[in-house]
């Protein structure tokens, strides 16, 4: 191992999306690949950032958003930071404490996870709320994240106000499931296991999931630094490959049990393998007893699960402008846009005879069903990739789509 | 007033935190608090209303606390990393230590960069010492386990103290090991066979 010709070391944080990192060094992909890979467990998504940037890390698990933000220069410190590859699709689910859920029901709320049944819901409780009872709070793990922006987008096309009508605080992903327990927050969108630890110990309710708000969205991404991606192209190829052959074997059901209990080590997320399993098999445990099969809960490699799109980064980047955290301008649409990099995932994965999208950016939105696509002979389908609301996001038409969304009820 | 800027320790580990602090006072800088309990923090530090701030990296809150700044809703004045994002050795120097360091805008670089120097040799200190604590234990440990595979010997082959000892070494000279793996595996071993000896 010693002998291995790339030194890499990743930065993670304890969450299920970890497990294609984890899966490509405990499997022996990164090996084969000649990658010595070291990962490192973080406490936050700032540790993350300035790791990167002093060059403790080469790369880093990530959200999405995030090197759209450092390279922006909205972040206190950020080297320059590309994202070559997603690290899977959705995940990410909505909980709320017994005690709003209670009241959602009276306001109809029903069992399933529908998006729209539930935001109707949480607005009449919103609508009734006494105001010395003050705003409801929402929990999410960071401004520049798929949580923030998914939460704030789902409560908005339903009438509520991100900013006005509740509070949207920021927490670690650990201590969400207890700050619900003592009603720090009333609710929250984190990834897993970390809705299914409040399911698990009683406190919450799982009212809807992220791959309902919109299907087969972006949430985690590689983010490598520029300086030593430009100077490592051979070890980041490795990398890609090596992640990308993680991201089939997380795929295989038969797997699944042996991925719950590398994740459930105290390197990784250091929670119980049970905890890991509804969000592999896509069988979610809601609170109310009953177990909601969800299409698409999370995909390691079904879909283009790892293609980093240049449509996600720019959608990311309108919902930075739409709530205000970046002015729009060409110029910062262009910083977006060059961010997420699919030609060093094409130059990694083309030689090795996988299956690529055609494009590298796509209608989000458009896709209603299953449609197979994919270059060279190799299979490949994507979709359906709709938005709860049944909005498309053109990447061609983002100055109409900005204006649009500043213009939306609810804003 | 050169010292009277006013600096806040956020650290949940009281001891370093300490530490840190008196270095900061012998240093002069007599307006220095320590914040070690996360609960209503945003309110303690719009009453402090820092200068300058200190995190501890290990500190799962930091997200929290960064978005809290940026947002200046609990400090009145923008919130800037580190002394000056340029200057890299700096960073380099703060993150290898474990600190993160926040600065008010518009603070000159020269009367800060003291400070996050006082900190950071503060916070590598405190390394050091802990590295040495742990050692310390480890070695105490290792003794007690050595201690625990010879009464094992002694009772199992009748061999006294000291001939148990000579095994031991002979075994890990041999196996090219040390000392105290072989008695781990054998104290192990003892346990999985008798389980009735665990005690």
């Amino acid at each position: 191992m010693s002998d291995a010709p790339y030194k890499i070391a990743a930065g993670i944080i304890p969450l299920l999306d970890s497990a294609l990192l984890v899966v490509a060094k405990e499997k022996g992909f990164a090996e084969t690949e000649g990658v010595e890979l070291t990962l490192i467990r973080e406490s936050s998504w700032a540790n993350i950032r300035d790791r990167l940037a002093v060059g403790h890390f080469q790369v880093a698990q990530m959200l999405a958003p995030m090197p759209i933000a450092c390279n922006l220069g909205l972040t206190p410190i950020g080297s320059h930071t590309i994202a070559p590859m997603a690290l899977g699709l959705g995940g990410n689910a909505v909980t709320v404490s017994k005690r709003l859920w209670t009241e959602m029901a009276e306001q109809g709320a029903p069992d399933g996870l529908d998006p729209r049944a539930a935001g109707a819901a949480l607005k009449a409780v919103i609508g009734q709320r006494p105001a010395r009872d003050g705003k409801l709070r929402f929990g999410v793990v960071h401004p520049y994240s798929g949580h923030n922006y998914e939460l704030r987008y789902w409560l908005a096309a339903c009438g509520v106000h991100p900013d006005r009508d509740v509070e949207i605080l920021i927490l670690p992903p650990p201590l969400m499931a207890d700050a619900l327990a003592a009603g720090t927050i009333d609710g929250y969108c984190v990834g897993e296991p970390w809705n299914t630890a409040a399911v698990i110990s009683g406190s919450g309710r799982i009212v809807t999931v992220k791959s309902a708000i919109w299907r087969s969205s972006p949430e985690k991404v590689l983010g490598a630094r520029s300086q030593w991606a430009e100077q490592n192209p051979d070890a980041l190829a490795a990398l890609l490959r090596a992640i990308y052959h993680a991201a089939e074997w997380c795929a295989v059901p038969d797997n699944r049990q042996e991925l719950a209990r590398f994740l459930a080590e105290t390197a990784y997320v250091d929670r119980p393998a049970a905890w890991m399993m509804p969000s592999l098999t896509g069988e979610i445990a809601t609170g109310s007893g009953e177990t909601i099969e969800v299409a698409d809960f999370f995909l390691t490699h079904d879909k283009a699960a790892t293609f980093p799109w240049k449509s996600h980064a720019l959608w990311f980047y309108s919902q930075m402008v739409r709530w205000g955290q970046v002015p729009h301008s060409a110029e910062n649409a262009e910083i977006a846009l060059q961010t997420y990099r699919p030609d060093l995932y094409r130059a990694a994965l083309k030689p090795v005879g996988v299956a690529l999208p055609g494009a590298n950016s796509k209608v989000e939105g458009a896709l209603q069903a299953a449609t197979p696509v994919g270059s060279a002979g190799a299979s490949l389908t994507l979709g359906p990739d709709g938005f709860f609301d049944g909005s498309l996001f053109d990447p061609d038409e983002l100055d109409a789509y900005v204006a649009a969304q500043a213009s939306r009820p609810g804003d | 007033m050169r010292n009277a800027l006013a600096i806040l320790v956020i650290d949940e580990n009281q001891i370093r935190a300490s530490i840190i602090e008196a270095g900061l006072r012998e240093a002069g800088y007599e307006n220095v608090t320590l914040i070690h309990d996360m609960a209503g923090v945003a309110g303690r530090i719009a009453e402090i209303n820092p200068d300058v701030i200190f995190i501890d990296l290990e500190n799962p809150n930091r997200d929290m606390l960064e978005n809290m700044f940026q947002l200046s809703r609990a400090v009145k004045r923008p919130v800037a990393m580190f002394v000056d994002s340029s200057d890299e050795s700096s960073i380099e120097a703060a993150v290898d230590a474990g600190v993160s360091a926040y600065v008010v805008d518009g603070l000159k670089k020269e009367r800060v960069k003291a400070i996050l120097a006082m900190a950071v040799s503060r916070f590598n200190a405190f390394s050091r010492l802990s590295r040495e604590l742990e050692e310390a234990r480890g070695e105490l440990e290792n003794r007690k386990v050595i201690d625990r595979a010879k009464g094992i010997l002694m009772k199992s082959k009748g061999l006294s103290e000291e001939e148990a000892y000579g095994l031991l070494r002979a075994t890990a000279m041999n196996q090219n090991r040390k000392i105290i793996e072989i008695a781990q595996s054998l104290v192990t071993a003892a346990g999985l066979l008798d389980p009735g000896d665990k005690s």
